[in-house]
Formats: C-alpha cells, sequence, structure tokens
C-alpha cells in the first residue's frame, strides 16, 4: 500500500504499519475461512486516486465495514486501504479508538473526509449511519435514510462515488431487539442482541457487490433538494444492487 | 532591527536571541530568570514584565519588533498567579507595544490552544475556536492570553501581530511541557489510549520563530514540524518505559512513584490527539524544519538518557561502602 510510512512505520495520520499487520492478519482469516465474502466488482475501484465507497449497513456490529475494508486489501491490486468514516463514540472508547485510528478509520466529520480525499484516498462510508446497524433481521436488506453529507464532500472534492451492496450481514448477527439503555450506559447508541443473546457473528456467507463509478457535478453548496436528488440516485442504485443480488444470493451470481 | 524577547531566560527563546543576533539583528531580552552565559552584546533585564523597569526597557530602548514567550504553562507555576502572568503579562506587552511604538509583536501560544476531544478533527487549522476548555481549566489562561493576542489584529491595526501557536518542543534542553514529561524512567499513558503528539525540535521553533521576525506576517498561525507520533512510540524510542494505568488509577497516583506531576486536565491529552495543520505557516514564510522526528527524539535522548533505576545506584552505593562485592 503506498500509505507515507515514516521511519518508526507510521504515516501522518497515525496509521501504523504494525496495526495494519495484525489487522489484516486476523482479517483475512474472517474474510476467506470465516465469512467465505464473495467479492464482486472490485475493478470499479480505481488503483489510485482518490474514491468513495458508499453502500449499506448490514449487521448489528461492524463486521460490514470490516469485510469492506478487508475487500480493498485482499482483492485489489495493488491493494488499498479503505478509510472509514466511523460513529464518534468509537474514539471515546479505550483500545477501539487506539485500534480505529492505528488502522486509518477516524470519526465521520466533514474535517476528516476532505483531507483525506484531497490526499487521494479512499473513503468508506455508510450514509445510513447508526440507524443502519440498528436495523432488525426482518429489516435486514432495507435501507434506511441516508445522510447526505457524503454527497457534498462528493460534489466539493470532485470524488467519484462507488457504490456496493453488503449481504449477509443481518443473517450474521440476526439482531432480535436493541438495547438503547444499556447502549447509553456502556458509551455507545445501543446494543444489539440476538436470539442467542451475545451479537457475535454467525459464520454465515457475506457478499459485497460493487457497482460502477457515479460521478456529480457541482460545488457542494446546491440546495438541499438538488443534493437530495442527487443522495437518492445513490441510494436507489445500492438498493438495486442488494434487491438483484438478495434473490441469487443462494443460487450463484448473474452477471 | 531592535528586537526585544520576553522571557529570554527560556531555552527556545535563548536559541531564538542567538539567532536573531547572528542574523544581524539587536536583541534583548527581558526575564525574571537569570541567563547565566549571556552573550555580551545581548542586553538581558532581569526584570519583572509586569513592573515598571519593564516599562521603562520599551520606553529607553525602543524595540521595533517584541517577541512575547513570557508564558508558563501549568507545570511551573499554577492558580491565580498563572493568570497574573499569562493573561496579565500579555495584556502589558500590547499595551507597551502600542505606546512605544513598536511595529511588530509576536506572540508565541501553544497548540493546546485546540483542546483535545474524541470529537474533534485530527488536524486543527486556526480558525478553529478552543474546544473542551471546560475539561481543562488549568488550559484557561493560555486560551484567554493567545485570543488577547489575536485581537491585537483589528485592535491595533497599525502594529503587525503574529501569533503563533506552536507544537510541543523536544531537544537537548529537554524543557517544554513533552520534554519534562518523558524526563524520568517511567512515564505514564492512559491505558487503551494511545493519542498522536506532534513535536518538533527547539532549534527549528527558534528557526520559525526568527523567520516570523524577518518576514513580518500579520495573522494567526499554526507552527509544526515532522509529523505527530503516537506517544507510545515517542517513549520507546526515547528509551523510556511506557506504563500504561487504567484513567482511575492515574488519577491517583500521578506525582507519585516516580511519574511526572500533572495537572487533572492534562490527562486528557494523554487521551485524545491535539495535531495542528501548519500548511498556512509554511505559505506565509518559506519555513521547512531541518529535524525530523526521528533526529529530535534523539537529539533529546542523546542529552537526556533515561535515568538508572533506584536499585542499580543502591547496589552501587553498597557497593562503594564494601558491603557488597
Amino acid at each position: 500500500m503506498e500509505l507515507p510510512f515514516n521511519a518508526y512505520g507510521v504515516d501522518p495520520y497515525g496509521v501504523s504499519k504494525k496495526h495494519l499487520r495484525v489487522f489484516f492478519e486476523v482479517m483475512a482469516f474472517f474474510y476467506r475461512n470465516y465469512f467465505r465474502v464473495r467479492c464482486h466488482g472490485i475493478e470499479h475501484i480505481p488503483a489510485r486516486g482518490r474514491a468513495m465507497v458508499v453502500g449499506n449497513h448490514s449487521g448489528g456490529v461492524a463486521v460490514d465495514g470490516a469485510m469492506v475494508i478487508t475487500s480493498a486489501f485482499l482483492e485489489m491490486e495493488p491493494p488499498r486501504l479503505a478509510q472509514g468514516m466511523a460513529e464518534k463514540f468509537i474514539n471515546a472508547m479505550p483500545v477501539a479508538s487506539t485500534w480505529a485510528s492505528r488502522c486509518g478509520q477516524f470519526p465521520g466529520l466533514p474535517e476528516h473526509a476532505i483531507r483525506l480525499l484531497e490526499e487521494d484516498r479512499l473513503l468508506m462510508i455508510f450514509p445510513e449511519g447508526a440507524r443502519g446497524t440498528a436495523k432488525l433481521y426482518p429489516q435486514r436488506y432495507d435501507l434506511v435514510e441516508f445522510g447526505t453529507g457524503f454527497m457534498r464532500l462528493a460534489l466539493k472534492t470532485r470524488t467519484p462515488i462507488i457504490p456496493f451492496g453488503f449481504l449477509g450481514g443481518g443473517a450474521a448477527i440476526p439482531t432480535i431487539a436493541n438495547l438503547y439503555g444499556l447502549g447509553r450506559a456502556l458509551g455507545m447508541p445501543y446494543v444489539p442482541v440476538t436470539p442467542y443473546v451475545l451479537p457475535v457473528p454467525l459464520p454465515v456467507p457475506l457478499e459485497i457487490h460493487y457497482g460502477e463509478p457515479m460521478h456529480f457535478e457541482g460545488t457542494g453548496n446546491e440546495e438541499d433538494s438538488v443534493i437530495l436528488g442527487y443522495v437518492e440516485q445513490v441510494k436507489e442504485r445500492i438498493a438495486g444492487i442488494v434487491e438483484k443480488r438478495r434473490h441469487e444470493r443462494w443460487r450463484g451470481v448473474e452477471p | 532591527m531592535k528586537v526585544l524577547i520576553l522571557g529570554i531566560g527560556g531555552a527556545v527563546a535563548q536559541r531564538v536571541a542567538l539567532r536573531l543576533r547572528d542574523s544581524g539583528h539587536t536583541v534583548m531580552g527581558i526575564d525574571t530568570r537569570p541567563w547565566e552565559d549571556a552573550p555580551a552584546d545581548v542586553e538581558v533585564h532581569e526584570v519583572d514584565l509586569r513592573k515598571r523597569a519593564a516599562e521603562d526597557v520599551f520606553r529607553t530602548r525602543r524595540p521595533e519588533a517584541v517577541v512575547h514567550m513570557a508564558t508558563v504553562t501549568s507545570l511551573r507555576v499554577q492558580g491565580e498567579e498563572r493568570h497574573r502572568i499569562n493573561l496579565g503579562g500579555t495584556r502589558v506587552v500590547f499595551e507597551h507595544c502600542r505606546a512605544y511604538g513598536v511595529k511588530h509583536a509576536i506572540f508565541v501560544g501553544r497548540h493546546t490552544f485546540y483542546g483535545a476531544a474524541p470529537d474533534s478533527a485530527l488536524y486543527h487549522t486556526e480558525d478553529e475556536p478552543p474546544k473542551e476548555l471546560a475539561s481543562f481549566p488549568e488550559l484557561g489562561d493560555l486560551v484567554a492570553a493567545d485570543l488577547y493576542a489575536s485581537t491585537a489584529l483589528w485592535r491595533y491595526p497599525e502594529l503587525t501581530t503574529s501569533v503563533l501557536r506552536v507544537s510541543y518542543t523536544l531537544g537537548p534542553s529537554a524543557q517544554g511541557t513533552l520534554a519534562t514529561f518523558l524526563r524520568g524512567r517511567r512515564v505514564p499513558m492512559v491505558a487503551g489510549y494511545d493519542p498522536l503528539f506532534q513535536f518538533m525540535h527547539e532549534d527549528d521553533v527558534a528557526a520559525a520563530i526568527a523567520l516570523t521576525v524577518d518576514k513580518r506576517v500579520r495573522g494567526v498561525f499554526n507552527v509544526a514540524g515532522p509529523q505527530p507520533l503516537p506517544l507510545s512510540v515517542i517513549i520507546r524510542h526515547a528509551q523510556r518505559q511506557p506504563v500504561p494505568l487504567p484513567m482511575m488509577v492515574l488519577r491517583q497516583l500521578i506525582g507519585r512513584f516516580g511519574l511526572p506531576r500533572l495537572p487533572p486536565g492534562a490527562l486528557y491529552h494523554l487521551q485524545y490527539p491535539i495535531v495542528v495543520d501548519a500548511r498556512a505557516f509554511q505559505q506565509a514564510t518559506g519555513f521547512t524544519f531541518r529535524y525530523d522526528e526521528v533526529q529530535t527524539i534523539q537529539s533529546f535522548l542523546e542529552a537526556h538518557p533515561p535515568p538508572r533505576p533506584r536499585r542499580e545506584e543502591l547496589f552501587d552505593k553498597l557497593e562503594a561502602l564494601g558491603v557488597l562485592k
């Protein structure tokens, strides 16, 4: 990966070679052997230059994000580090905050996104935010409301959006309820509950389908109605991918 | 040009003085601390900045540029006295600058102005307000001094004001917040956190301040050198021992068992990073740092190797007594 690591193996954002090595060793096992992830359309992510992969949340914990990052690392040649715009509560949690930042996953602030895109990095964005991970099992293929910040950033920084659909997270962590009170007490939005109580992911096959890049023209200062129109296009594209692929999920992928 | 340096007794201020003198400026200084081996051509006045004698220096010497480095951190002076020095002192400086026709005032502040918070941007730009002051009230007077100095930009338009927010310094003198923190053999960390720390060699800080005098840039600027590093990396390469402790435990142990003394608010800075974007200063002055992060840590380490374990010292003494062979 072409990150500007210094003599101590740390880049200017604190991304560390040592932490990335451990992270990807563990994640490669989960990607290949545990979840047996099937990844399609990885060629749509540019080999270099700024880009945003934007997709749906699937599953009550960050399995989807971890697998998307791992797919960009394992399936691309040369590998790329997808940098997530994480929920802010992660940065306030011990251990998680250190690991997240050492692996390039920063709180979802516009300042971070602009800076990283201006340095031609690859961003991973889930516009549904925490609302998306709170989906229960019956809603696992639904999309909830999208935020609009990513679209303004894409326009401002002239960044292509690569939509993706993530499938299987809902089955891997079949959430039957979310405990919001316990979550607040622990400093997170909620704690998902599965039929077997703990939100430990099951070894269910996961699928990631990347679609063709979408380009939007503008300055990022457009009226809300214009931005919402663009966001709706991205949402429709992702919903289309999820809808198409969920029906062929157990049959094999058609081109 | 006649340059007056306030707080000339400090390690970085002395470096600024020598650098300015070497480039042909007439350098004077004010400090309550003595500068023992000050060169003969640098005039040092051992007076309190807030007293009449300091005003006399302004009145009789008529400096054209003033570098204000006479602010203190919470580690040396605490409470009301700190307020008087940092905020009262800064006010006096700008009043004297205005009264005695100074053309350029440089306020040397700190990058901790922006505060540490879990939801802060990793790189702060100059237009950001100070955040999280509530968690670190000890920093309040320094932030107020910085803001007061910044208001001189519009209050005294005839005076060119430069407000520099300088990252931590590290180097052979081992003065400054980070260097003091790293001096001992064991360095505390908050368990589960490893924030990025941004630092620069004290010679580079001096060069940046001297360059500001020469270029006479107007405005507020972040000043930084090489890229930031995680605290654990700095500690390990300074050959110190990181001691990660849970926050609750650390609060009780700070200042005891060989751990450095810190105000409670500073512990927040051991959890979350404060990193500044210094591109505006580089563009305005053309500043480039000479010492990278490796050389800077090395220079600190060479001047201050880790103290020997007490046990070893004890054995040496017992050996000297003939108790041990």
